[in-house]
């Protein structure tokens, strides 16, 4: 499973030598497996992208080499990876929730309560870096969490699916900050622009600059972020209750686990990683909240959770490839495409993802039922003996 | 017409969901008329000849007996006037009596039955299977029943029933079939036959010898439950009592038996004592300490060990490696974690400890739980909750589901802990275990506290009718009484 699957260390005990050797094996099928989901995916997608495109008259692999001809270009790869940066975040927030099966959809008014309240306290604010940034962030996460957390108290005080809240609570965040941003309020008119104040230099996050332009330093932020998530997730008693609730919320209750608990801390903190979404744009590019502050990434990053299927790694792979699509868009433009073919690709590699992963799913739960069953079978009842032959 | 009789849980219900279709079996063949088949669907039995009459019948009360019968089977003869002659036709064949137009809600519980043969018939059955089907009826409706059960096996159908009411089955079968933990035991003529032998049968002889070992029973309380009283919304919303002030006592080395008939009040008995559910009133202690007020997981860690009644939603994670498992619902404790920080290695090789020493059959630690059988993942379970030494192991039908190998080492990991001193409060619809087992035996009814029993001198017949709420063995016991 991962690097420190140790074996049973004692090889002179007979079981475990014959529990090794199907362990491995089984190991190596789940990789395979789980690399082959999304292989799948993709020609399916490939091949219904190409049917589309023949549709419309065009010529169905163009498109294709039009985009193998952008991935070489050096500022396309920075500003994938920018935009990389913040999908990764974002679906890292809807995935933290979707490994308790809860369905946080509001991520997209999370991330923009927090980033305008983050912006006005930034603009407000002049600290040295050290502390401007860290500050800047925090209230980003705090009312990001906040917002989400209301889905999650009226999920558990009240029975409300978080489903319905996290989504209505969009469009009520959207009307807040319409409201809050007026020059009348916490806003300046610049121009023809209604924004936030400027965050001043200490609030900046630093850039790299590289050959194909500005690299925002917030990248490094989010792959701690994924490290984080995975050892929280995996290496402490939290994560292994809210990964016990996700795989069955009956047991986790027999176990022991407060399960109303568990939900409002979870959409906090799915909230509170949706408050980092922003970040990148506001600390590396903007440096303020204006009425044209990107909107709607929360739910493009649903679609890359499922993809990733919740896991850091797999987020990442899958936040390349929608920030590699969406940079690509404009130039398949100028070559003639649709401006809906990228929105038609992403939205068939999300429906493949879905189906191959719980196709693949299925069968590898009943392949191993029936490995495990042959094994046993086999050896039957006198399978210490057996073993043993095999041990030496 | 042939019988299958065999105790609560001894698979006749299995077997008929196989025979029926709706249930694949894992080994072994089915020939009809000489000839092999698999049966995949409840269609395909139907298309066979072969039709069931469940226990709970399957009808739409706001329809038509004519409308019922069709349902499902509109190619047949149509829903009109062809239909209804079909009916009428069968109704009078077999003289099964039934109304054609009459609405299904306003028939008794007897006509309701022979709708539920005719539905069978009007598709074409030749083979009919009926389970349980007396339990619903009166003794003048039963001899009725019978009347045209005889009726269909002159026409040349065969009827195959299941039962547990033996004096029944010797009346009117012609072959009797006793079935046991889920292995025909063996294959009697009524004729030669006695309701004695076929119990005997039934239970069979080698019960458990609680003789075996000597009481371990000392006097010192681990659990005392007092007046524990829960009320609950039921399916309609009305509060209904399913606690009525329980009290119990159990000793370190001592198993105390609730015998009950299942749904009065077993399941929510352990679940607040597990504080799965709040009680209105009354207190648990655990070592002298009050816990009611605390949680699931504090409960736990004050020396409660668990075996929920269904393992697949309480006891396990099915997509999750044993190992994890493992950790399951001992989280905060050794070895599995520290400080909230978990310990994947050494709950890794804890796992490897429990699945040698309680004998889980397994290829390995990293499989999922859902690729074990029923029996190993009951062992992982026990094993899991013996671990970190419980003062008291709540096991709610801890043998349920599993086949015989399984069980007995089930047996022996409870006696043996018992032996150490471990308080144990089983749960069980197996007369045979809870006698076996038990030190001390209470009987539920509706959430009361209605007898006790001595497991030495009591039988599973007395047991048995003590269940129903008779109470005439064991001692009557006044409300609130303390064990």
């Amino acid at each position: 499973m991962n690097a420190n699957t140790k074996p049973p260390a004692a090889a002179e005990r007979p079981a475990k030598g014959l529990g090794k050797g199907l362990g491995k094996g089984i190991d190596r099928e789940k990789l395979l497996l789980a690399v082959a989901a999304p292989v799948l995916a993709l020609i399916a997608t490939m091949v219904i992208t190409a049917i589309v495109l023949l549709c419309s008259g065009k010529e169905p692999f163009g498109a294709l080499r039009v985009m193998g001809t952008y991935l070489g270009y050096s500022d396309y790869q920075v500003n994938t990876l920018n935009q990389a940066t913040t999908y990764y975040l974002g679906a890292l927030a809807v995935a933290f929730g979707f490994r308790m099966k809860l369905f946080n959809i509001g991520v997209d008014g999370q991330y923009r309560i927090g980033a305008f309240f983050a912006a006005v306290a930034g603009g407000a604010v002049n600290l040295p870096a050290v502390l401007e940034i860290p500050m800047i962030m925090v209230v980003s996460m705090a009312c990001a969490g906040l917002w989400a957390g209301i889905a999650g108290w009226l999920k558990v005080t009240r029975g409300v699916s978080e489903v319905i809240t996290s989504i209505m609570l969009n469009a009520v965040a959207g009307s807040v900050i319409a409201y809050l941003l007026n020059p009348k309020r916490l806003a300046l008119a610049v121009g023809n622009d209604v924004r936030t104040p400027k965050i001043p230099d200490s609030g900046h996050f630093f850039s790299f600059n590289l050959a194909g332009g500005q690299l925002w330093g917030f990248i490094i932020i989010a792959a701690l972020v994924g490290i984080g998530f995975h050892l929280l997730l995996n290496r402490t008693r939290f994560g292994f209750d809210l990964r016990a609730t996700g795989r069955s919320e009956s047991a986790a209750l027999a176990s022991g686990v407060n399960v109303k608990r568990m939900v409002v801390v979870s959409m906090l903190v799915s909230g509170a990683l949706a408050g980092l979404i922003g970040m990148p744009q506001l600390l590396n590019s903007s440096y303020q909240y204006s009425v044209d502050f990107p909107a709607g990434i929360g739910f493009t990053c649903i679609g890359i959770a499922l993809v990733g299927r919740n896991n850091p790694v797999g987020i990442a792979f899958a936040a390349l490839l929608f920030a590699f699509l969406d940079t690509v868009a404009n130039p398949l433009q100028f070559n003639g495409y649709q401006v809906e073919l990228v929105p038609v690709i992403e939205g068939t590699i999300v429906v493949c993802v879905v189906g191959t992963y719980e196709v693949v799913r299925r069968y590898g739960l009943r392949r191993q039922q029936s490995r495990v069953g042959e094994q046993l079978g086999r050896t039957g009842p006198t399978a210490t003996d057996t073993a043993k032959g095999v041990a030496a | 017409m042939h019988a299958v009789v065999g105790e609560n849980g001894a698979g006749k219900s299995t077997l008929m969901k196989i025979l029926y279709g709706m249930q694949r079996p894992d080994e072994g063949t089915i020939a009809i008329d000489g000839e092999q088949v698999a049966l995949h669907s409840p269609a395909d039995a139907i298309a066979r000849g072969i039709g069931m009459v469940h226990q709970h019948f399957m009808l739409a009360d706001n329809l038509t007996v004519l409308e019922n019968t069709t349902l499902g089977a509109e190619k047949l003869h149509g829903i009109g006037g062809r239909a209804r002659a079909r009916i009428q036709e069968i109704s009078q064949a077999y003289g099964l009596g039934v109304r054609p137009d009459a609405l299904v809600e306003d028939l008794g519980v007897a006509d309701r039955q022979r709708v539920e043969i005719l539905k069978v018939l009007y598709r074409g059955a030749r083979t009919l299977i009926l389970d349980e089907p007396t339990s619903v009826l009166v003794p003048q409706e039963v001899d009725a029943l019978f009347d045209n059960l005889r009726g269909l096996k002159e026409e040349g159908l065969t009827v195959l029933f299941i039962s547990h009411k033996l004096d029944e089955v010797l009346k009117v079968a012609d072959a009797i079939t006793v079935i046991r933990r889920g292995t025909t035991v063996a294959e009697v003529d009524p004729a030669g036959t006695t309701s004695r032998r076929l119990a005997e049968l039934m239970v069979g002889s080698e019960l458990p010898s609680p003789e075996a070992s000597e009481s371990t029973v000392t006097d010192t309380e681990v659990l005392a439950v007092r007046g524990l009283t829960l009320t609950e919304p039921d399916a309609d919303g009305v509060a209904r009592t399913v606690l009525d002030g329980i009290s119990l006592t159990i000793h370190r080395g001592e198993v105390l038996g609730i015998a009950g008939v299942e749904g009065n009040g077993q399941a929510e008995l352990v679940e607040t004592i597990m504080g799965m559910r709040a009680a209105d009133s009354g207190s648990v202690v655990l070592d002298g300490k009050d816990i009611s007020g605390l949680l699931t997981r504090a409960r736990r860690e004050a020396g409660i060990g668990y075996i929920p009644e269904d393992r697949h939603r309480h006891g396990l994670l099915l997509e999750a490696p044993l190992w994890e498992n493992r950790i399951l619902g001992h989280v905060t404790e050794a070895p599995n974690s520290r400080r909230g920080i978990l310990h994947p290695s050494a709950a890794r090789q804890d796992t490897a400890r429990i699945v040698a020493e309680y004998d889980v059959r397994t290829p390995g630690i990293e499989v999922t739980a859902a690729s074990l059988s029923g029996g190993n993942q009951q062992k992982l379970i026990v094993g899991r909750e013996m671990s970190g030494d419980p003062a008291l192991l709540i096991a709610a039908h801890p043998t349920r589901g599993v086949d015989v190998g399984a069980q007995a080492q089930i047996w022996d990991a409870v006696r043996d802990a018992r032996r150490r001193g471990l308080a144990v409060l089983l749960i069980s619809a197996d007369l045979d275990e809870l006698i076996g087992l038990s030190d001390t035996l209470r009987v539920i009814y509706r959430g009361r506290i209605v007898a006790d029993a001595d497991p030495a001198t009591v039988t599973s017949e007395e047991l048995g009718s003590a269940m129903t709420g008779a109470a005439a063995n064991g001692n009557e016991r006044p409300e609130g009484d303390t064990p």
